[in-house]
């Protein structure tokens, strides 16, 4: 009887080892997979177009983005990604990059970004231009670490909001943010899901969008991302660069602190 | 003209590999949208790749390639500084040409 039950146990470790090892292979097959992709990441050709939008006179008064500040002071873009989202004087409030660049195409350049920037355009008009410019920006930053400032209390105070939105449990299933993203090595289906209560390392959660998902072959911006999880939770919709997004974008970009940006990078 | 091209090519030991990223939607006809229509077909037909004039590569292509498509082809004779231009051509007759250095 014991030795059978001995046997068993042998066994059953030898199979726990087996399928660890087919679980670390699989990991290390999707990073393989992940690494072959990044050669020719279709997120350039939308690097290259935010380029071109940033330099291009546009909107009613024909003026290019050139004079933006995004935190950093006007036309600064090395370096301003990794400090996003950040307490902006001129406008009173924390914003992330997406509605900074709405402030300026709307102040600098006449664009009615409430009418034209909006979740139903997802990849249309001026919300692909919004993407795209997003795409540049990150681009200008890669590599470099986030730094965000939490100096000013207008920071604190939204870093404390996107905290409770995190571990917020509503809609339907009563998911939050934090029933995915609260532990560490947790998975769904062949997806790993970074915890994002700390700094989930480099290149991952905050530090990987924008993106460009093969998938769908679309780009996706942290704004559409933020909708999707919300779409996934079966949640009512933010609002495009709504306050509750740039609290989460506070939350996970403090947590982040320190950790490299591979923007834009390339998802499944 | 459509959105431009990326391309990079880069001569090592003789050999030259060039990396080239398309921007084209490559919609192969069988899609259909949400009232149920089918999208029109619209994808590269054609590639050319030449170099000082002479081609270098030639490809045809169906609605079976992706979105955005990547090539990355390689061949000999180039020196660095050279003029590697590449050409498509869709089934809709549209056609986009860029060109790289040599580096």
């Amino acid at each position: 009887m014991k030795k059978n039950l001995r046997v068993l146990a042998v066994l059953a470790a030898i199979a726990a080892v087996q399928s660890a090892h087919a679980q670390d292979a699989a990991a290390e097959g999707i990073a393989k997979y992940r690494e072959m992709l990044q050669d020719g990441n279709p997120a350039e050709l939308f690097e290259m177009k935010g380029e071109e939008l940033w330099k291009q006179k546009r909107g009613p008064k024909n003026v290019s983005l050139e004079k933006c500040d995004l935190g950093k002071g006007p036309g600064v873009v090395k370096g301003a990604f990794v400090e996003l989202p950040r307490f902006f004087a001129d406008t009173g409030r924390v914003q992330d990059l997406e509605s900074r660049l709405m402030t300026c195409m709307e102040t600098l350049q006449g664009i009615d970004v409430k009418k034209e920037v909006n979740t139903r355009n997802f990849g249309k008009g001026e919300t692909a231009n919004i993407v795209a410019l997003s795409t540049w920006i990150g681009a200008q930053s890669m590599g470099m670490r986030f730094n965000l400032s939490q100096s000013h209390q207008a920071e604190r105070d939204m870093y404390e909001v996107g905290k409770r939105l995190f571990f917020m449990r509503g809609g339907p299933h009563d998911f939050a943010c934090a029933t995915c993203h609260g532990e560490d090595g947790k998975r769904i289906r062949l997806q790993d899901l970074p915890n994002l209560t700390k700094n989930p390392g480099d290149g991952v959660g905050f530090a990987a969008w924008p993106a460009y998902r093969v998938s769908n072959g679309q780009m996706w911006s942290m704004q559409h991302r933020l909708n999707d999880c919300y779409r996934q939770q079966r949640f009512p919709e933010p609002k495009f660069a709504s306050d509750v997004t740039i609290a989460l974008g506070v939350y996970m970009g403090v947590n982040a602190k320190g950790a490299e940006s591979i923007v834009p990078s390339i998802k499944r | 003209m459509a959105d431009p091209m990326r391309i990079r090519a880069a001569e090592a030991g003789g050999v030259t590999t060039v990396r080239v990223l398309m921007s084209h939607p490559m919609e192969s006809g069988l899609r259909k949208d949400a009232a149920g229509n089918t999208i029109p077909a619209q994808y590269i037909t054609d590639v050319v790749a030449t170099h000082n004039g002479k081609p270098v590569l030639q490809a045809t292509w169906s609605g079976a390639v992706s979105q955005n498509p990547f090539l990355s082809f390689k061949f000999k004779g180039a020196a660095k500084g050279d003029k590697v231009v590449v050409k498509w051509t869709d089934n809709k007759g549209e056609s986009r040409t860029d060109e790289a250095a040599v580096s």
